[in-house]
């Protein structure tokens, strides 16, 4: 047991160096380097050499990535392009903004997907089913920026209810933002809500029809005892991947959400440093993000070992 | 009737087909169960008699429906209940025993709760009386130390352990009716046995009235004290058990019968041809006309009634049951006994096998150990002459199918050797092979349905040894694969099907012809029969054996059943655990048993007979692993002699029939001690 | 038992036979009208676009919907409904062609590393679960700012980009495939890998990674339309949904035809995409809906 966990975290960490390599490499085989594209017609001479200076783009590739991968360890990605500004001070409040928009779409998200995802599969081919399934599909694969551009017209444009465009600084607080991010939540939240629900149903339904689940019908357990004890835990166990895949993925919609908003997250800074080829600020984005990837999807992993009782039973074999 | 505990009158349950034809899985069912009886259910796959069992608890599995008819429980329709009420009979009054215990535990609860919950419904014990039951049922069904097995999850448990909770579970309610579908179907020979006798002490103690569904007429022998035979969702014949199993007088149940191969009747016996007719395919006439021995024009037009013959107490569906009653003890010839000429030649040979499963475990890779000294076979020393059909027989885990692999090169022998013809070593690794000894061993697997490409049609099939081995193309390619079809009694048309399209048996013949192709010396056959109805297995028996007999191939052939490794093997292997543990002429190994483990395993084989019982001699611990020095058999042996046994790998003993045995009890006292 | 003889069926017949049990249900039905109306549209609408969909006319600006731009008209004064019918051309070719790139790549990599195994599988694997923990926006971002917005550059890039999830897919249903005995079979005859990838693997897999790869192709549509709508896409003055929708979208208030149009255009596009995989996944018997969008 405590051998899997800790392969699941080494198996994480190598992901991330691997990410943390490809993000290296990807920006060494430009065409030109950083300072060169960042200083574009002024790149010569004393300037150049300054930026060079400045950036250490004058030693070896590999002991620039050392560098570079020893400083991200110790939690320093380094100086921005642009700004000239430290880059753990541009990303600290905008990666805070967005972890709130993303943790409320995940706190909503879920409990609706598993009620929806549970409504189907009982009432599978039945009324509930047909409605929600039919609504799931288009929830699903209307891209993000369309449903927020929707929301915008409708709630706010012609209704106006709410404020369309949030306007709020980067170093907001918590409380600031929150009344702001009702419809960015609802335009993230659609399209994982609908795949977590069919995930939920799927697996409920494969549950459903198992020998176990027959034979606790046919022992005389009542109905709604036995979808609790016997058929949830089991369906659900499984969806808790699936469910932190799907999160993970939610990462990109955020990104553009935040754009259609006008949102002080990591959005804005993703579109401005690619623009800018701000590649420094680039890679630490790529680092961040990947590594709430995998962290999500280590305590996926990790809350299944502790939930599942075939692995709880190698502990105490050992 | 007035002792009747249910009594199911005209049911029909079917479904509707794609293109809208309702279609009857279950037909005109009329019969009864009575107070304190075991009633057993025989039929071959797809006969309806689960759809039957679980009817009895007013359970239709989704998609099927009620025809017509009913099913009375207490005079009560289950079939037309509601589902509140239905819960208190589910469990209380009609209990259920599955037929895989394994899926049938939900996985994320404990036993003693799965127990506690049947308990907690159906009866108003206390909670400290509760958990006092739960203690008593599991002492009941025989697991060891209740308390503890109470706190396991159901995955922990072996399968003859989580048939038992099972068992537990259904007697819980105290029911008036036990159902049991395959219950003993999946496991070992000798765990099949205990539970059946587990069963059969259970309806004498508790006075229960018993429903046993099963294919297998062995069980079914053991536990009925009337049986019901299906045929294509019909009753073909009901009654007495004796009356069924010794003078059926229906054609199919007669016919099954002959084709079980039997250990008091060596030899292989009758085959059936043909194939239980899928559901809706017949629409007129008997059902049973396609494979029936004694039809006539009648019998391909009306279809025959239910009859009650008085004097046999014996219901029938067959307008020729009198004659067959007459004609049955005149019946001769049932089995014909394999006669194989066996060159003095060696075809195969293996010295010192040893293969192990285990992988290097991560930690012992990073600190570079060997980690496994305990291999799952071992010291395996087998040599196979020309002409020979060669038997591997033992429990599951006893390594049988592991020695194939590795005669096929599919897993690398971890010590040892195996040689082909004429002392040429063999690679142990498939692709140092050269193709003419590839081609020499062919393989045929347990489950047609694995073994054979599903997007292949039965040209290609065939066709890939012949295009491998002989190079072969166009239209030799075919008229080749057309030989060969032939040679296994499949005709031209088949070319163009697929595997879906083809029945269990005509499947397996196709698997059989493209081994064949090959023109191969070896056949190694894993678990060949185990997949098939028994009406189909003798089918394939006697083609393998007639196979044999045109060119001169020698098989080693890989089973659990005892009754089929009796009729066609000249000699047989018995294993334990990856060990050796008896090897001789099938003749003597049979007749004289000489090892404790074959004698154990010879006692639980059962037979279609209700007057010959089996004998329990050993416990049936499950073991996971073999044990690390000693005898192979030390955990269970029933002769065990003492702490030479556990420490001392036995010698071979070589006695008068040409049994060998690895045994620390001389032979001959071995013998005296069995009689 | 009698048995149905099936005569051997052309290749032809075959397709005609899915397609027609994509469309015996009402939602595959649905999903293969629209995909084949945006097919034919994206084919044909250069013969009948009313105007010249570059054509700039400041007086033109903003204008309702009328009987001469029945759409309206844009921000500078184009007519929508011209640019609503050009508008997903680009879009349906690139990630039609970079589907098919992403199905290619995917399915071959990931047959042989579920055939393979061992050491080099476990290499490939982490690099695969490496590109997967990098938020598509930002990588798709990342390799067009970097190559540019060429229909050369995108459809490779989208391919690669999104066949990483079918390595997944393709070495999984290896893996069901490979323990089953008629491999063991092939291989103890004594065949060949390639045999063995041709023969036996492939027709048993091909199902599972056409699914993946319809899929792919309405995943592909989103992030190629989130690519236009942040600017980074097609560029102006190609007509593209993505692009319009951005374009439009600050001027909503006044003018919202110049938005819903191509919103409607891109939604149904690929709500039909997803009906159609969906249909056909179904129609070949496979369950898609356990697993995550990734």
């Amino acid at each position: 047991m405590i051998f899997l966990i800790f392969k699941r975290i080494l198996l994480g960490l190598i992901t991330l160096f691997i990410v943390s390599l490809i993000t290296f490499a990807g920006v060494e085989v430009l065409p030109g380097d950083a300072c060169t594209t960042y200083l574009e017609r002024e790149a010569y001479g004393a300037a150049l050499e300054a930026c060079y200076q400045r950036l250490g783009l004058n030693v070896p590739a590999y002991e620039r990535y050392l560098s570079w991968a020893y400083g991200v360890i110790q939690g320093d990605f380094g100086y921005s392009l642009s700004g000239e500004m430290k880059i753990n001070d541009v990303l600290g409040p905008r990666v805070k903004n967005s972890m709130v928009l993303a943790s409320a779409s995940i706190l909503i998200g879920i409990p609706i997907a598993l009620l929806l995802g549970i409504i189907t599969a009982l009432w599978r081919d039945k009324f509930p089913d047909i409605v929600i399934s039919t609504i799931t599909i288009f929830s699903m694969t209307i891209p993000e920026f369309i449903s927020a551009t929707l929301l915008i017209l409708i709630v706010a444009i012609w209704l106006e209810w709410l404020p369309g465009i949030v306007i709020v600084p980067t170093g907001a607080s918590i409380s600031e933002l929150l009344p702001n991010i009702i419809l960015p939540v609802i335009a993230i939240s659609m399209i994982m809500t609908a795949h977590m629900a069919r995930m939920v149903r799927s697996s409920v339904i494969q549950v459903m029809s198992s020998d176990y689940v027959q034979m606790a019908i046919l022992k005389g357990v009542p109905y709604w005892k036995m979808v609790f004890k016997h058929v949830l835990p089991n369906a659900l166990l499984p969806a808790i991947n699936v469910v932190a895949l799907t999160i993970a993925w939610l990462l990109g919609g955020v990104v553009v959400t935040e754009v259609v908003f006008n949102y002080p997250g990591l959005g804005r800074l993703v579109i401005e440093s690619i623009s800018n080829r701000d590649l420094p600020v680039v890679q630490a984005l790529a680092i961040i993000l990947a590594s709430i990837y995998v962290g999500i999807n280590l305590l996926a992993d990790l809350m299944t070992l502790m939930l599942n009782p075939r692995l709880k039973s190698l502990q105490i074999k050992k | 009737m007035e002792n009747a505990v249910q009594q199911i009158n005209n049911l029909s349950i079917g479904f509707t087909s794609k293109k809208g034809e309702q279609i009857s899985i279950l037909k005109n069912i009329t019969t009864n169960i009575k107070k304190g009886e075991t009633v057993g259910i025989v039929g071959e796959s797809g006969s309806g008699k689960s759809t039957l069992a679980l009817a009895m608890m007013g359970y239709v599995k989704q998609g099927l429906y009620t025809i017509s008819g009913e099913c009375l429980f207490h005079s009560n329709d289950l079939l037309r209940m509601k589902d509140k009420d239905l819960e208190d009979i589910r469990g209380r009054k009609i209990a259920m025993i599955p037929q895989n215990a394994g899926q049938s535990l939900t996985p994320n609860l404990k036993i003693g709760y799965q127990i506690d919950e049947a308990l907690k419904l159906h009866t108003d014990l206390k909670i400290q009386d509760r958990n006092k039951k739960i203690s008593e049922l599991l002492n009941k069904v025989r697991l060891p130390s209740p308390e503890i097995m109470a706190q396991r999850y159901p995955h922990e448990l072996s399968g003859g352990q989580q048939q038992r909770v099972a068992v537990a579970m259904a007697l819980a309610g105290n029911p008036e009716l036990l159902l049991l579908d395959e219950p003993t179907t999946g496991l070992d020979v000798t765990t099949q046995a205990h539970v059946l006798e587990l069963l059969n002490f259970i309806a004498k103690d508790t006075g229960t009235s018993m429903v046993y569904v099963s294919h297998d007429l062995g069980a079914i022998a053991q536990v009925s004290d009337r049986v019901i035979v299906m045929y294509s969702g019909q009753i073909v014949l009901d009654g007495p058990v004796r009356r069924i199993l010794k003078n059926p007088i229906h054609p199919y149940t007669s016919g099954l019968l002959k084709s079980i191969p039997k250990l008091t009747l060596p030899g292989l016996p009758k085959s059936m041809s043909g194939s239980q007719p899928q559901p809706g395919t017949i629409t007129k006439g008997c059902s049973f006309y396609d494979r029936c021995e004694l039809a006539e024009m009648n019998c391909s037009n009306n279809s025959p009634e239910l009859e009650y013959v008085k004097n046999l107490n014996t219901s029938v569906r067959c307008f020729k049951h009198k004659e067959l009653h007459e004609k049955i003890d005149k019946d001769e010839n049932l089995v014909t006994s394999i006669e194989n000429t066996i060159l003095d030649k060696e075809m195969l040979g293996l010295s010192k096998v040893s293969i192990s499963y285990a992988k290097k475990k991560f930690i012992d890779q990073l600190l570079n150990k060997e980690s496994d000294d305990n291999p799952t076979v071992k010291d395996i020393n087998l040599n196979i002459s020309k002409g020979e059909t060669l038997a591997l027989v033992g429990e599951s885990g006893s390594g049988k199918s592991t020695i194939l692999k590795s005669i096929a090169g599919l897993l690398k022998a971890k010590e040892g050797n195996i040689k082909y013809e004429n002392n040429k070593i063999l690679p142990n690794e498939l692709k140092l092979r050269d193709p003419n000894s590839l081609r020499a061993i062919q393989l045929i697997f347990q489950n047609p349905d694995e073994s054979l490409n599903p997007n292949h049609t039965v040209e290609q099939i065939v066709s890939q040894p012949l295009k491998l081995y002989f190079g072969l193309q166009g239209e030799k390619l075919k008229d080749e694969i057309i030989k060969v079809l032939k040679k296994v009694r499949l005709g031209e048309f088949y070319l163009t099907r697929y595997p879906r399209q083809l029945s269990g048996g005509e499947k397996q013949r196709v698997a059989v012809a493209r081994a064949f192709a090959a023109k191969p010396d070896v056949i190694l056959c894993d678990e060949v029969t185990s997949a098939l109805d028994v009406s189909v297995q003798a089918a394939v028996l006697n083609l393998l054996q007639e196979l044999k007999k045109d060119f001169g191939t020698t098989y080693i052939f890989v089973s659990h059943d005892l009754a089929v490794v009796r009729a066609i093997s000249d000699r047989v292997a018995v294993l334990y655990q990856g060990r050796l543990c008896e090897i001789g002429p099938s003749k003597n190994v049979y007749n004289f048993p000489s090892h404790p483990y074959t004698e154990v395993l010879l006692g639980a084989v059962l037979e279609p007979d209700p007057d010959i019982k089996p004998k329990l001699v050993a416990e049936d611990i499950v073991e996971e692993k073999p044990p690390e020095k000693g005898c192979s058999f030390q955990g269970r042996c029933p002769r065990k002699v003492g702490e030479i046994c556990n420490s001392e790998v036995p010698p071979w003993q070589i006695g008068e029939n040409g049994n060998a045995i690895r045994c620390h009890i001389n032979i001959d006292e071995l013998r005296n001690l069995q009689k | 038992m009698e048995l149905q003889v099936e005569k051997p069926k052309s290749n032809l017949f075959k397709i005609y036979e899915i397609i027609s049990t994509m469309a015996s249900r009402p939602s595959g039905l649905i999903g293969l009208t629209i995909l084949l109306f945006h097919v034919v549209l994206a084919v044909t609408s250069p013969l009948y676009a009313p105007h010249d969909f570059k054509a700039i006319d400041p007086s033109l600006m903003l204008l309702p919907p009328s009987s001469e731009y029945w759409f309206g008209t844009d921000s500078l004064g184009r007519d929508v409904f011209t640019r609503t019918i050009l508008g997903g051309r680009t879009a349906l070719t690139v990630t039609f062609f970079g589907s098919i790139i992403a199905l290619l790549w995917g399915g071959a990599l990931g047959i042989f590393c579920g055939l393979v195994g061992g050491r080099i599988d476990d290499v490939v694997m982490r690099i695969i679960d490496a590109f997967l923990s990098i938020p598509w926006i930002l990588a798709m971002l990342l390799i067009v700012s970097l190559l540019g917005t060429s229909t050369i550059v995108l459809i490779p890039a989208l391919g690669f980009f999104y066949g990483k999830g079918i390595v997944r897919v393709a070495r999984a249903a290896t893996h069901d495939v490979i323990a089953k005995d008629f491999i063991v079979s092939a291989r103890a005859r004594g065949h060949g890998n390639l045999s063995i990838i041709w023969n036996e693997i492939l027709p048993n897999v091909r199902d599972a990674i056409m699914v993946e790869g319809a899929m792919r192709w309405s995943w592909m549509l989103l992030g190629f339309s989130s690519l236009s709508f942040l600017g980074f896409g097609v560029s102006p003055p190609t007509p593209d949904w993505g692009l319009m929708i951005s374009n439009a979208r600050g001027l909503m208030s006044f003018a919202y035809w110049a938005v819903l149009a191509p919103i409607v255009g891109l939604s149904s596009l690929i709500i039909g995409i997803n009906l159609t995989a969906d249909a056909f996944a179904k129609a070949l018997g496979i369950d898609r809906s356990t697993k995550a969008p990734v």
